[in-house]
This record gives structure tokens, C-alpha cells and sequence, in this order.
């Protein structure tokens, strides 16, 4: 079951179109990769589906609902998370602190937000680390933070961006295992990012963008075999 | 990691410093008996100033420190409060008792009305709107006859003191008592604030609003609320005010000292901290007090000389206030354990 649709989305900035035409529909239990080189789109996309930029063509369905128009907390209410590219903890805040936030948008009770945000908090395996104010957090820690408080909204989808950026190696299997381990809780999740052989392996389907075009869209076992993706994305081993 | 979870659970929602809460308990037992061991009328009066601007300042700290907006005109609310009450009983005889409260809903409706179009703006661009709106708050009230124009209001005395005039004129101790009231009121009232959802809230959109619009919340009403909520809490001061000197005047209910003089205290304290506000007049108003004394009138303006002083002090050692100087374990407070 389709449980959100892109219609042919558009958006440019002066001259520079960031988004042409794009559709695809993302279906409820799936990740959907997003690859593409930098400045291909990707990032903007997020932003026109979560309402922080606002379409220049085209629609968004989510479950059945035209969200074009609304704002980003209505999104948000309605059940779509997201994480920043750009990480954006409430830095001064403790890492509970930050999740009740969002475990807030579903539970006005203090002690049943609390709780909420703590199982979520488990999950992300950082329960140790409750207390410590965000800016205390190391990058994984902190990425790991932002998709805790994302999941506390309870959203029917969530919107990962670069999840594994700007980690160091070790830490990525964790990233890489708590993604699955969402997916397995039946959250659908649409995630951007460059590390190919993460994106092969736990997405169902990948979108590819090239200069704010797809530019294929598939199963990951055709999309690496895509002539365009690897001309301008995935590229070859020269045997020469 | 099962039981631990099981033990946060069992955490206490707040975490409690059992020697602060002490310490509390004690400092207010002392404010509650200072009348009683016979204090000269100035030491009443400076306590009496303690008391208002440590609610003033922490007006400001809510729509400051808590949602992240510079306003510079918060005095306005501070004569709105100080008008309202004093017409009412001029005019109509109405108790200030009520007034307060008349004066405390019209300057959230005010907060409401100019910070719908003001809180589109941001960080400077807020500061000036503010700043310019508190000025002609003070330019309207000049020119308004209704309200006694530049005159202003003339509160008729009573006889002797009443507690339905609020008026008292043999001693300043009912004063002290109903200001030290409203100022535990207020304190606990923003305590709770913190430790609330609306708290918890503001506190995002001031850190990062994209990420709490990313969370369902909605930026523009809780800075409105914010901005409200502050208005509410400077009014009853301005109502106090008047009572206790008995006049209201454009010149001094809408001064813009009293907009500078807040944001002074709350920064010399500590923004964003509730004791900050506190700890900044405990220091300010003395110094502006005994200043008065010793120089006589309004001081020399030493005291605006010192306030210059501290806060360049402040803003290069130590800027997030004097109570950073204490241990974060020890004001344990709103962070969650």
C-alpha cells in the first residue's frame, strides 16, 4: 500500500532548478534509498515533502492526504519525522530532554512522555547517556539523538538524511543495524544517503537524482547496473 | 540494558537538590519574618524593589530566555498594568484588586495583537520593533486625555489604609507582604512554566526552530504565547506600583529605562536560568538604591555607570551570567533525571 506519493514535484531557486518533475510513491514498510551526487536534489526534496520549501509544481499525497500545502508541523502531526543534514539538537538540553519534545506531539501527560521517550531512547541504545546534555554527545551519539526524537512523534514515515555522514567507521554498523531494526518495527522510511554499499543493502527500492532529475528508479540489483547512475553517480572501475 | 531502563523509569520525573530546596525554604521563612525584626522603612522599600523587579526581570527572561526573543520595549505592559488598575479606580472605583487582573488581560490581548504581526520578525529586527513600540506606548499615553495625558492619573487617597484601595499610608509593611506574594507566586509560576510541555516547547523553538517544527510544533503561536505569557507576568507590577507611589505617569510607567533595567538584571544574572533574573536585582537594585542615598535625586546616574561596568564585565568573563559561577549540579533544576 502506497503511503506517500510525489507528483511530479518541482521547485528552482532563481535559475537553478533543484527539483524537476519528480515522481515516485513510497510504500508502507519499505526504505527507499536516495542516491545522487551532491547538489542533486535530495536535501530540497525532504524539504518540499516536510513543507520547509514550498513546491513550485506538483503534488504530495500522504496516506491518501494532499500535504503541498501545509506546514511543517502539521506534517509533522500527521505523522511524517525527519532528520537534518545538518545536525540540530536542542544543544543545551539533556538527550531526555530532547526526545520528550517529540514523544510531546502524541502525549501531553509529563510522566507518559517521559517514559515514551525513554523506551525510544533505549532503542537507540543510548539509554546510558539520558542525562547528558546534547552538546556532551559525540556525532554518532548525536545522530543517533536526532533519529530518537524523530521516533517519538510516532511517525508512519521518517525521513533520514545522511544518517551515516560524518561518522567514524565504527560507528556505522550500529547506524546501519538501528536503521533495520526500525524498519522491522514497521516504520517506512525514506533515507539519503552516499554510502553505496549501506544504500544496496537495506533498501527495498532506490531513487537516483542528478541534477534535481530522476534519473532512475528501482530495486537496488537494477539500479546498480543503470547506465545513468553510474555515469553520474556510481561511476567505474577503470581495468584498463 | 532492560534494567536499566526499568531504573530510569523509576527516576523521579524532577530531580530535586534536597540542600537547594533547603536553602529555598529557609530564604523565603527569613522574607516572610523580616518585617518583624523591625527593619527601617528604606530597608522595606528596597526589598519592596527586590520584589517587583525580580518579577519584571523574570517577564523578560520568559519571552528572552525561554523563547528566544529580544524584546526592548517590554515596559510597556509594565504601564499597561499601572494604567489599567488606576483608571478603574479613579474613574469607576473598582478595587485594583480587580484592576490587576483587568490589567493583566489587557496586556496579554495587547501581546497578542502586536506580536501576531511582530513575531513574524526575528532576532534585531524584533529588538527595534519592540523598542519602537514601547515608545509610542509612552507618546500615545502623553497625548490621551482619557487617561490624564501627560499629567497622567492622580490616585485619590484614602483616609487611612484600606485593603480594598490598596492603599497604605502609616506603614510599607502590607506593601512588603503583597509584593513578596505575587513575587513567590510568579516564581513558582514560571518553575512550574519550565517543567511544563509549554516549557519544554518554548525552549526548543528558542534553541532551533526548524527542529521543533519538525516536532509538530507550531513557532509562531507558542512565541505569541510566550510573548503573552511575559505580559501577564509584568502587569501586576505596574498595578502594584501604582498603588505603592500612588500616580501614574506616562514619563514613568512607560520609561524605557524599565525595558533596559530588566534586560540588564536578567543578563547580568543569567538569561534563560530562573534564578538568573533574581540574582541580577539582588545585585542592581542595591547598588541603584544606595546610590539614590549617597548622591542623592536619581542617583548621579552612578548607578547606570556601574550597571555599564558590570555588564562589559559580565559579557566578557562570564557570558551567561553571574549564576554560571555556580556548579550546574548544584541548580539542578529543570534538567531532567
Amino acid at each position: 500500500m502506497t503511503i506517500l506519493s510525489v507528483e511530479n514535484l518541482g521547485r528552482s531557486f532563481g535559475g537553478i532548478r533543484a527539483n524537476h518533475d519528480i515522481s515516485f510513491d513510497i510504500n508502507e514498510g519499505e526504505i527507499l534509498g536516495i542516491i545522487g551526487p551532491n547538489g542533486a536534489g535530495k536535501s530540497t526534496l525532504f524539504d518540499l515533502i516536510t513543507g520547509y520549501t514550498k513546491a513550485d509544481s506538483g503534488k504530495v499525497v500522504f496516506a491518501g492526504q494532499d500535504i503541498s500545502a501545509l506546514r511543517p508541523d502539521k506534517i509533522s502531526n500527521l505523522g511524517i519525522g525527519r532528520t537534518f543534514q545538518k545536525l540540530k539538537p536542542f544543544a543545551d538540553m539533556t538527550l531526555l530532554e530532547n526526545v520528550m519534545i517529540g514523544s510531546f506531539v502524541r502525549e501531553s501527560n509529563i510522566k507518559k512522555a517521559r517514559d515514551n521517550a525513554l523506551e525510544i531512547i533505549d532503542f537507540v541504545d543510548l539509554i546510558e547517556k539520558r542525562h547528558h546534555f546534547a552538546r556532551e554527545l559525540s556525532t554518532g551519539q548525536r545522530k543517533r539523538l536526532e533519529l530518537a526524537r524523530a521516533m517519538a512523534i510516532k511517525p508512519r514515515l521518517l525521513l533520514m538524511d545522511e544518517v551515516t555522514g560524518g561518522v567514524d567507521q565504527k560507528t556505522i554498523p550500529g547506524l546501519v543495524a538501528l536503521i533495520k531494526r526500525l524498519k522491522a518495527s514497521g516504520v517506512t522510511i525514506a533515507t539519503i544517503e552516499h554510502n553505496i554499499n549501506i544504500i544496496m543493502e537495506i533498501s527495498d527500492n532506490i531513487l537516483a537524482l542528478d541534477q534535481g532529475q530522476k534519473i532512475a528508479f528501482g530495486k537496488p540489483k537494477d539500479i546498480q547496473n543503470n547506465q545513468k547512475v553510474i555515469d553520474s553517480y556510481l561511476g567505474t572501475v577503470d581495468v584498463a | 540494558m532492560d534494567s536499566v531502563l526499568n531504573t530510569a523509569k523509576q527516576e523521579p520525573v524532577w530531580h530535586s537538590n534536597k540542600k537547594i530546596i533547603l536553602l529555598l525554604a529557609v530564604l523565603t521563612l527569613f522574607l516572610v519574618i523580616f518585617p518583624l525584626l523591625g527593619p527601617s522603612s528604606f530597608y522595606l522599600h528596597l526589598m519592596i524593589m527586590i520584589f517587583m523587579y525580580a518579577v519584571m526581570s523574570q517577564s523578560w527572561n520568559i519571552i528572552a530566555g525561554l523563547s528566544g526573543q529580544i524584546s526592548l520595549g517590554h515596559g510597556l505592559f509594565f504601564g499597561v498594568g499601572a494604567y489599567t488598575s488606576s483608571f478603574l479606580f479613579v474613574e469607576y472605583g473598582v478595587t485594583p484588586w480587580i484592576g490587576i487582573f483587568v490589567g493583566m488581560f489587557f496586556s496579554a490581548a495587547i501581546a497578542v495583537l502586536i506580536g501576531i504581526p511582530m513575531l513574524r520578525l526575528s532576532g534585531h529586527y524584533f529588538a527595534i520593533a519592540t523598542l519602537l513600540i514601547g515608545i509610542s506606548f509612552q507618546i500615545v499615553f502623553q497625548r490621551w486625555e482619557l487617561v490624564g495625558a501627560a499629567s497622567g492619573l492622580w490616585i485619590p487617597l484614602t483616609e487611612g489604609s484600606s485593603w480594598f484601595a490598596l492603599q497604605f499610608h502609616d506603614s510599607k509593611v502590607p506593601y512588603y507582604y503583597i509584593f513578596l506574594v505575587v513575587f513567590l507566586l510568579c516564581y513558582l509560576f514560571v518553575w512550574r512554566l519550565n517543567a511544563s510541555k509549554i516549557g519544554f516547547r518554548l525552549r526548543a523553538v528558542r534553541d532551533d526552530y526548524q527542529a521543533a517544527l519538525s516536532l509538530g510544533i507550531n513557532v509562531s503561536q507558542y512565541k505569541i504565547l510566550a510573548y503573552a505569557i511575559s505580559a501577564v507576568v509584568m502587569a501586576p507590577m505596574g498595578s502594584l506600583f501604582a498603588q505603592y507611589i500612588l500616580i501614574v505617569d506616562p514619563d514613568r510607567m512607560f520609561n524605557l529605562e524599565i525595558s533596559i533595567m530588566v534586560l540588564l538584571m536578567t543578563v547580568l544574572g543569567g538569561i534563560g536560568n530562573i534564578w538568573g533574573p533574581l540574582l541580577g536585582v539582588a545585585i542592581l537594585i542595591p547598588i541603584s538604591e544606595y546610590s539614590r542615598i549617597y548622591l542623592g535625586g536619581t542617583g548621579g546616574a552612578v548607578d547606570l555607570i556601574f550597571y555599564g561596568l558590570i555588564l562589559m564585565l559580565i559579557c566578557i568573563f562570564r557570558p551567561d551570567g553571574l549564576i554560571s559561577l555556580f556548579p550546574k549540579h548544584v541548580l539542578a533544576r529543570e534538567r531532567q533525571r
